[in-house]
């Protein structure tokens, strides 16, 4: 039986049922995961605020997201007239779809991935520039003037940090001299366990790639294109039911991709701070899980950005910044200044 | 068919379809989005040529960066688009032609390729880039870093100064905006601007 599988996994029809069969398997962990994420932000939310957040369903509110993932369902699509029915319908989809695609060649552990690119970097960069069409099909499709307001100034925003994200990850690039992620985080393994990751030689990129990753998943505080005091909710006024459900997670699972991408880069992985505990995939969880909690402190903590002011950190301090970094890490790196502390591709065995 | 033709007739129907669309579709907005559709397919096409490098940068570079400002013009523009597709009909013979060229430059260009032992050239010591054994990002950058070096940066310089122009074009300095200085505000000193005022009830701020 066992001989009989192995023989069948390397045909091509089990190749594909295997890759479906992760696929299916990866994304029931995320949704699930998923669920509690959300209460979990609201619960570090409503901390804040002295509030006690839901605590309703289940014990201590714990199935408050699985309700609401019914109450969504349930209720009635209401479709705008005039709308582009559609570009409407597909909106979502692709925000949702796009969303999720970028998580297979996110390694988890050594070798926990669903597909390995030599090019994993930039398809997850390529997908994330790729969500700004939902909200601006969405927006434009609705046929009203708020939601397509708020499209364009997502589009503006995500097309402005796109830019730094890029630059910031060229100079992790360099550094590895490599784009898997995989080698990027081998790349970051030593003897000194924390103080080996790329947070350290990095140090001011990390900073700038966690604002940025704020403003390109439009989290507060740059969630501008769904300011309420303004614009009602953005792009999605006009969505109810399971699109407007759609649009949520796939703004959910960006956030969490750009968690485990703050962790892949900078932080390791897999790897575990304090050397001689063992490397496992618990690391990355808990990295992700502090992340996290971060970015749901942030959205209780800070007030919410000007329009303009926005544009101003994206364009006049974050994109000088982080090319002059890329320009400084080239140099330190081609030179091997402090040995192997940016030049990191000798590690792996690669030519540079 | 093997599983690699299946996909390659899946992308190129896709790239097909899209090319199509973008022409006849009625709305502009649509016809944007099936050019996506069609560049998409591209990349895909260029991954199975195992041009993966190649491909990102078509989906970051053309679909997220250059297709969405196309879609920020299309949406923004006033035209009677009813009126220009009435017009379209009379460039219909010159599109043709263009069209026929196109395909016979083609086909000139895949007539050299058999008749030049096709492949083969890929493998000569002139085709193929030193270091192609290893990841084509890696090739890729060997080829433009070390022996297209000049060219390189001279297509850079071509580009900045393209930007540059279109900067200068199109900046005008308003003077009568009220603009926010930044550093202004951040260096202003608490003990210049503000006053601390004790008053006793009854009495006003002369």
């Amino acid at each position: 039986m066992a001989d009989f599988l192995a023989e069948f996994l390397q045909t091509n029809l089990g190749i594909v049922v295997l890759v479906t069969a992760q696929c299916l398997l990866f994304t029931i962990i995320l949704f699930v995961a998923l669920a509690f994420l959300m209460y979990a932000d609201r619960k570090v939310w409503a901390a804040v605020q002295q509030r006690k957040g839901p605590n309703v369903v289940g014990v201590f509110g714990l199935l408050q997201s699985f309700a609401d993932f019914v109450k969504y369902i349930a209720k009635e699509i209401v479709v705008p007239a005039g709308a582009d029915k559609f570009v409407y319908f597909m909106a979502p989809m692709l925000s949702f779809v796009l969303a999720l695609i970028a998580w297979v060649v996110v390694p988890f552990n050594d070798g926990w991935e669903i597909a390995t690119l030599n090019v994993a970097i930039l398809y997850i960069f390529g997908m994330s520039s790729l969500e700004v069409y939902g909200v601006i099909m969405g927006g434009w499709a609705s046929n009203s003037k708020y939601p397509f307001l708020g499209a364009l100034r997502s589009a503006a925003q995500m097309i402005s940090y796109e830019v730094s994200i890029g630059l910031i990850i060229i100079g992790v690039i360099i550094s590895t001299g490599s784009m898997n992620l995989t080698d990027i985080v081998r790349a970051q393994e030593g003897s000194f366990g924390f103080f080996n990751w790329y947070w350290l030689p990095h140090l001011p990129m990390v900073f700038l790639f966690f604002i940025s990753a704020l403003a390109e998943t439009n989290r507060p505080p740059f969630d501008l294109p769904e300011a309420e005091s303004e614009l009602v909710a953005g792009y999605q006024v006009e969505y109810s039911s399971t699109p407007f459900l759609l649009y949520m997670m796939g703004e959910l699972i960006a956030i969490v991709l750009m968690c485990a991408l703050v962790t892949l880069l900078f932080f390791g992985g897999w790897l575990s701070p304090i050397p001689g505990l063992p490397d496992g995939v618990m690391w990355m969880i808990l990295k992700m899980s502090f992340f996290f909690f971060i970015f749901a402190m942030v959205k209780a903590i800070v007030p919410r950005y000007r329009y303009d002011q926005l544009m101003r950190i994206g364009w006049k301090v974050f994109l000088p910044l982080s090319l002059g970094w890329v320009v400084f890490i080239a140099f330190m790196a081609k030179f091997e200044i402090l040995g192997q502390f940016w030049a990191r591709w000798a590690m792996l065995g690669m030519g540079g | 068919m093997t599983p690699v033709d299946f996909v390659f007739y899946l992308f190129s129907f896709c790239l097909l379809t899209g090319g199509i669309f973008t022409v006849i579709s009625k709305q502009p907005v649509h016809s944007v989005l099936w050019m996506i559709l069609s560049f998409l397919s591209g990349a895909g096409l260029m991954v199975l040529l195992g041009a993966e490098f190649v491909a990102m940068l078509l989906i970051i570079v053309y679909v997220g960066a250059v297709m969405v400002l196309f879609l920020f013009v299309v949406m923004m523009l006033d035209v009677d688009f009813a009126e220009l597709r009435a017009e379209m009909a009379k460039q219909l013979p010159l599109a043709l032609v263009i069209g026929l060229v196109l395909i016979m430059q083609l086909a000139m260009a895949f007539g050299a390729w058999e008749l030049g032992g096709g492949v083969e050239i890929l493998d000569s010591p002139m085709g193929t880039p030193e270091g192609a054994g290893a990841h084509n990002t890696a090739a890729l950058g060997l080829l433009l870093y070390d022996k297209y070096f000049l060219l390189f940066q001279l297509s850079g310089l071509i580009l900045l100064v393209a930007m540059v122009g279109a900067i200068v074009l199109t900046m005008r300095h308003r003077k009568d905006v009220k603009r926010q200085d930044i550093l202004e505000q951040m260096y202003r000193d608490p003990a210049k601007t503000m006053e601390l005022v004790d008053l006793k009830p009854g009495e006003g701020l002369k």
